[in-house]
């Protein structure tokens, strides 16, 4: 289960970012923003001859002692990431990655929908039930 | 009681439909017809009808000069209200559904709706108006009919699809907001493939009806809005649609003539006349009892029908002949008000022409209501001779314009292709003067089997502009005259003006000529 979840744009901004609703939300944005940086890593680091090969799933971007950030990026360098608190620590490898493939199937969904103009901000009711259901459930 | 005679007096004003006077009524009723109609009306689970069904009333204005749709709606929700055991039957059912309907369990719905149809035939009939009657989501025979039409003029294969674009373009013009057009589309668009299928349009299409109408829309999609469902439903009146194609062909240009409230509240008679047939014991919503019975103007005739044992047949045979009149204005002009973006004021004009197409057709009001009257038993038969007669008769009523008395054939001939030239017209001001001046009989009396076909609809309210129609007509005729004109004199300077250019152009031409030959003859020495 996540805490926060954010779709980030080619461009690096947001264009979804949903958290668990607990205290200091911003540090979850913050988070996400600083794991840019890793993510441009990552997309770098396979080179543009290998972009066709590239992986979509990035895997743990980095780990803090709260929580492990995953990232995820679609051939259309749009962005996933995903926070995840480190006391759950059941969560597998293939939860994950199962996760960010709902998440990518949420979001061509949400692109084939023709209201929908490319760069704009989420607000598919559809993306945010699903992505409710995988948010941590704060009693 | 008070009550009912309340809204009886209201809704037996038919100019009343157009004024704010109608919402009013029209609110309260709506509120305490939801607020009974939201235990079964939707097919959600139950906590989420209750705000959206209050919520309508509290709409805001805009909303207000299309609310005759909301006596359309209410009076289907409120109409539900009338049955007694089979409500209970429904509701059950609803509640069944209720849990399936987040999961697009068609089958579920299918087979839940199943063993209404098995019951006795008195409950199979009741169940039939129940259906049509009690759920805004329901899509009836003549909106469905309509959507088709609508679908074929975007797509003229029904089995293909409506891409993306088209569809956004198209329902933009609806007005609606974005955001609210987009979480339509994601109802509707069940596969998620960016592109809309008949089923998937008309619940798209039927989706901006209920919301124009101040439905809040559905977290999910309604089981009666599924495309598996409406897959089924969709067949059966297809093979109408030929019948209604060339029928409801011109009528879309004619639209822009047609108030829209007036088209609403004729589409909000005839489902209360569903019921009315159906039921004898109403129950708590007498207001919608009242809808059915006080604004009936056209349907007498269709309350001497036999309600079959077959759940949806009489219905759509009951809707079949009056969408002859309705399919076009039944939720049409709520689109069409939203088509006319582009021209200048469109509502003065129609006020305007709506009288002048009424005007011409005065005469044959008195001849379509007997149509309409023996109108039950051949429906597609009644479509051709109607041309006809009024081919015969507009020429002997329009004497300003003798290079009518064409041969009615061959009028006739023109007929379909001035439909197509009519459909072509692009929505602007002077091209729609054009037609009303060509509905008028300027240059072709074509165009008066679309008027007449639209004076079905006045007949509703014939009260209504009768007394000044032929004042009304001089005038118009005479304002067409006068933009004929000046359309001509503008025709005939850009003409001087080209032959001016093809002049000088010819001009230059010869120059060049005469400067190759010249050269010519000197390189083959």
């Amino acid at each position: 289960m996540a805490v926060c979840i954010a779709v980030i744009a080619k461009e690096n901004y947001p264009l979804y970012i949903r958290s668990v609703p607990t205290e200091n939300e911003l540090k979850f944005h913050y988070t996400v923003h600083t794991s840019l940086d890793v993510v441009d890593e990552k997309i770098s680091a396979m080179g543009k001859a290998l972009v066709d090969q590239r992986e979509l799933y990035l895997g743990l971007l980095y780990p803090t002692e709260d929580y492990k950030v995953y990232g995820y990026v679609t051939n259309s360098k749009v962005k996933f990431v995903m926070v995840v608190d480190s006391s759950n620590t059941a969560l597998r490898d293939n939860e994950i990655r199962s996760m960010f493939r709902k998440l990518h199937n949420s979001y061509t969904d949400i692109m084939c929908n023709p209201f929908y103009n490319p760069g704009d901000r989420i607000h598919s009711r559809a993306f945010d039930t699903m992505v409710n259901s995988m948010m941590m459930q704060v009693c | 009681m008070a009550l009912k005679n309340d809204t009886e007096v209201r809704y037996g004003t038919p100019a009343e439909f157009h004024g704010v006077k109608f919402q009013v009524p029209h609110a309260t009723l709506e509120k305490s017809s939801y607020k009974r109609a939201d235990e079964g009306e939707k097919q959600e689970p139950k906590s989420p009808p209750m705000s959206p069904i209050c919520s309508p009333p509290a709409s805001p204005s805009t909303y207000q000069r299309i609310a005759q749709s909301y006596g359309y709606g209410k009076a289907r929700s409120g109409l539900e209200q009338q049955h007694g055991a089979p409500y209970e039957v429904r509701h059950s059912t609803h509640q069944q559904d209720g849990p399936s309907s987040g999961n697009y369990g068609a089958k579920s719905a299918l087979t839940c709706s199943t063993p209404n149809r098995s019951l006795s035939v008195e409950r199979e009939q009741q169940d039939s108006s129940s259906q049509y009657s009690d759920d805004p989501w329901r899509i009836t025979e003549e909106q469905r009919d309509y959507y088709i039409n609508q679908f074929r003029s975007l797509q003229p294969d029904l089995n293909a699809f409506i891409s993306g674009s088209v569809a956004k373009n198209f329902f933009t013009k609806s007005k609606l907001p974005i955001p609210e057009l987009s979480h339509i589309w994601e109802l509707s668009d069940v596969d998620c493939d960016g592109a809309l299928t008949l089923p998937e349009f008309c619940a798209a299409f039927h989706l901006v009806v209920a919301r124009k109408n101040g439905y809040q829309l559905p977290e999910t999609l309604p089981e009666t809005l599924l495309p598996e469902y409406l897959q089924a439903a969709c067949l059966k009146p297809v093979r109408d649609c030929a019948l209604f194609d060339s029928y409801s062909e011109p009528l879309p240009s004619s639209q822009q003539t047609r108030d829209f409230s007036r088209a609403e509240k004729s589409s909000a008679e005839e489902v209360p006349d569903n019921s009315a047939l159906l039921q004898d014991g109403k129950k708590d919503d007498k207001q919608a009892v009242k809808v059915s019975t006080t604004l009936k103007t056209i349907p007498k005739e269709f309350q001497h029908l036999t309600v079959k044992a077959a759940a949806q047949e009489p219905n759509a045979h009951r809707a079949r002949p009056r969408s002859r009149s309705y399919s076009s204005t039944s939720i049409e002009d709520a689109m069409k008000k939203g088509e006319e973006p582009p021209t200048p004021p469109p509502r003065p004009q129609k006020s305007h022409s709506r009288a002048s197409s009424l005007d011409l057709n005065k005469i044959f009001q008195q001849n379509t209501q007997a149509v309409r009257s023996g109108w039950l038993p051949p429906p597609p038969p009644a479509l051709p001779p109607r041309p006809s007669v009024s081919q015969t008769e507009q020429p002997s009523e329009v004497e300003l314009h003798p290079q009518m008395n064409r041969p009615p054939s061959q009028a006739e001939e023109n007929s379909s292709a001035k439909k197509e030239v009519v459909l072509a017209q692009p929505p602007s001001k002077p091209a729609r003067r054009k037609l009303r001046t060509e509905a008028q009989g300027l240059e072709t009396p074509e165009l008066s089997p679309t008027i007449n076909v639209t004076s079905s609809l006045p007949a509703v309210k014939p009260h209504l502009p009768v007394q000044k129609q032929s004042s009304k007509q001089k005038r118009a005729i005479q304002t067409a005259i006068r933009k004929n004109k000046e359309a001509n004199a503008v025709l005939a300077r850009l003409n001087s003006e080209l032959q001016q250019q093809l002049k000088e152009v010819h001009k230059e031409r010869i120059a060049l000529e005469t400067q190759l030959e010249q050269l010519r003859p000197v390189t083959v020495l």
